[in-house]
């Protein structure tokens, strides 16, 4: 029987959260805790090939001791087990470092598909579903779709590109890191809540994933925060005011003007 | 007012919450407007296990009694009454299975009810026999290994959406009350017809059928207990269900309140919000007051039947009766505190008034409530206790 890895991250909710203006970074004191929203896709996505096929889900997240929560929320949705990565040595990892620990834990789960999501929503990079398949040495298939077709062995699906798609296969093990438009996150159930309030979560540090620590964390990150900002808008701003016809002949009149057009 | 729940009442509550948030307040005008049946929200409420709540372990429920269950329909209640109708007509329905059925009755038909895969419907009520449920006419003659059914059943809730159908029929006439019995009645049997769906009111998002049988024939094995129990299986059912009517009733109050009073703080008159005014202050401290006190007694009569007590009629009749009436008073004065905004669709208070009236109606209208209630204090007092 398969076991699918899908790779979470507790972030604050941005509909609630504030920036800083002058260190430019979120404010997390007193702002609730989510799942990360397109880690909510990739879990659906392991539920529903779950319900198809009997294969095992396991949720996976580096952070602090608090990010034990998230992944019990996933259980309640049905996840079978949740693992935490977490420890000292992983503090101030950059999305290397990150990818360095959770390939380590994946190896341990030993899974035969990894569902991220596409990003989260408080980094934004992107980066960390492709680096844990190149740790791992597997295929990735970024931004999908549609899971066309799983099995044991094989998996095709649809990427989203900007203009249409592509059908893609790959063997497996791979990684897919899934968009928005893949499927509708279910909610909880009761059964999976009283679950989730029973389940035990393995904790595990560099040691229990095999991973030096020098390879993990602030030591293991090539990548060096200097300064984080919100950019000054440049130039001058203008509302355009009046009815939509109004509004639109000013627009096209000015970029005529300006050139644009 | 914290009313002790456990850590697992507390969830129940609070999945059902969020569903009712999450799930129901976005598209109740619209399942109102067009008078949908709300098919999306039945099958978020299976996933979620809601339908399982009041079914025994054994039969892949949760083993919960009628205190969670009204948690729940309490929660619905507060965004949608016609998304809760359908929730809770289907406990009505499913009550003669579980409180009368067979051990193969109930191995057969509640795994599919608990997992939210077959829902079910409560035919009872006919044309000629409303607040006077002896007067059915709908027949059931046994031939053979078959039961046949012939008559009409009306104004039966989810009736053509449900799978499951329990009904009460007459078997033998000249038995008077004690000829009536209760069968199941499946979706698809040959003879068994749906007549129109009626336009209302209010819980427009809830289907509202005739049941039609015309030599309809059904397995001897559908009797439900024996022959001669259908107006106790009907009345026991209702004893138990009527307590979730209450808890309608304390939910769209809650939610009526709520908008009420947002309302309130936000609309500027002479200057003040008119929340501000001492008119409106006591309107909505005697909504909050009384819904309250609906809560409180809903809730006890909840737990006095979860206890395994033997008489709970007076119970359930009184939480049914003060909830709906106090459900239609507050949100009839919420329309008053919100004025002219609360007469509006663009609002919900509109829907919730209108909504709240048929919870004085159905399951025995709240006169009918007052005779039962009082039958019981006559015959308590004859008893000397
Ligand atoms: C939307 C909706 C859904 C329903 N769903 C179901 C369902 O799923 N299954 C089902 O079996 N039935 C259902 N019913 C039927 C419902 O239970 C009956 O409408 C109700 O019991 C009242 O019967 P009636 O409408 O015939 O009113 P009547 O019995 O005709 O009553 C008319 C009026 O007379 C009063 N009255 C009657 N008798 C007395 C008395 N003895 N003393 C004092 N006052 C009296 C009543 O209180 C009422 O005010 C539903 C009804 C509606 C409207």
């Amino acid at each position: 029987m398969m076991r699918i890895a899908v790779c979470i991250k507790q972030v604050p909710d941005t509909a609630e959260v504030k920036i800083n203006h002058e260190t430019g970074t979120l404010v997390r004191e007193g702002v609730p805790s989510i799942i990360n929203p397109y880690d909510m896709h990739a879990i659906e996505a392991a539920l529903q090939i779950k319900e198809k096929t009997g294969a095992g889900v396991t949720v996976l997240t580096m952070g602090p001791p608090q990010a034990e929560s998230a992944l019990r929320d996933a259980i309640s949705m049905g996840a079978d087990e949740g693992v935490l990565v977490t420890g000292r040595e992983f503090a101030g990892g950059d999305t290397l470092a990150t990818s360095q620990a959770l390939a380590g834990a994946i190896s341990r789960i030993g899974a035969g598909l990894i569902i991220c999501g596409k990003q989260a929503i408080d980094g934004d990079t992107a980066q960390v579903g492709p680096e844990i398949a190149q740790f791992l040495d597997m295929p990735h298939i970024s931004y999908v779709r549609k899971i066309i077709e799983v099995n044991d062995s094989l998996i095709r699906v649809e990427r989203l590109m900007d203009e249409g798609y592509d059908v893609v296969e790959a063997d497996l093990p791979a990684l897919l890191t899934v968009v928005r438009e893949l499927n509708q996150p279910r909610l909880p159930s009761l059964k999976g809540k009283m679950a989730a309030k029973k389940a035990e979560i393995a904790k595990w540090g560099a040691a229990e994933i095999g991973v030096s620590p020098e390879k993990v964390g602030f030591n293991g990150s090539p990548t060096q925060v200097k300064r984080i900002f919100t950019p000054e808008p440049k130039g001058g701003r203008k509302t355009l005011e009046g009815t939509l016809e109004e509004q639109l002949e000013t627009l096209i009149n000015e970029l005529v003007e300006k050139k644009c057009l | 007012m914290d009313y002790f729940l456990t850590e697992e009442q507390a969830m129940i509550r609070d999945l059902a919450g969020q569903i009712a948030a999450e799930k129901v307040v976005p598209v109740r005008e619209e399942l109102d407007e067009k008078e949908e049946f709300p098919r999306e929200i039945m099958k978020v409420l299976a996933q979620s296990d809601l339908f399982g709540l009041f079914i025994p372990e054994e039969y892949g429920g949760l083993g919960k009694g009628s205190f969670e269950l009204v948690l729940a329909v309490e929660e619905l209640s507060k965004a949608c009454l016609g998304v809760s109708t359908t929730y809770a007509a289907n406990a009505l329905g499913t009550y003669p299975i579980l409180l009368f059925g067979s051990d193969e009755q109930k191995k057969k038909y509640l795994p599919d009810i608990a997992a939210g895969k077959r829902l079910v419907a409560f035919g009872l009520t006919e044309a000629n026999a409303g607040s006077d449920a002896g007067g059915i006419q709908t027949t059931a003659r046994l031939e053979g290994s078959e039961y046949v059914l012939n008559g009409t059943k009306q104004w039966i809730t989810n009736g053509g959406e449900a799978e499951v159908y329990t009904v009460i029929a007459i078997t033998d006439k000249a038995k008077g009350a004690r000829g009536a019995s209760a069968f199941i009645v499946e979706k698809g049997t040959p003879g068994f017809s749906f007549g129109k769906k009626e336009k209302k009111m209010g819980i427009r998002a809830s289907s509202t059928s005739e049941l039609v049988f015309e030599d309809c024939r059904i397995p001897r094995e559908n009797l439900i207990a024996r022959e001669g129990m259908g107006f106790i299986v009907a009345m026991k059912t209702l004893d138990s269900s009527r307590v979730g009517v209450g808890a309608q009733g304390v939910g769209v109050a809650q939610g009526a309140i709520d908008e009420a009073l947002k309302f309130a703080r936000q609309r500027v008159q002479f200057g003040h919000p008119i929340v501000g005014f001492q008119a409106i202050q006591h309107m909505l401290a005697d909504m909050a007051t009384e819904t309250e006190a609906a809560r409180a007694l809903v809730y006890a009569a909840a737990r006095f039947i979860d206890s395994g007590a033997k008489d709970v009629t007076k119970a359930s009749a009184m939480a049914k009766l003060f909830a709906t009436d106090v459900a239609m008073k507050v949100t009839t004065n919420a329309v008053q505190v919100m004025g002219g905004s609360g007469y509006m669709r663009e609002y919900p208070v509109e829907k919730m008034m209108r909504d709240a009236k048929i919870l004085q109606i159905y399951e025995g209208t709240n006169q009918i409530q007052r005779n039962v209630i009082a039958q019981s204090l006559i015959k308590e007092a004859a008893k000397g206790k």
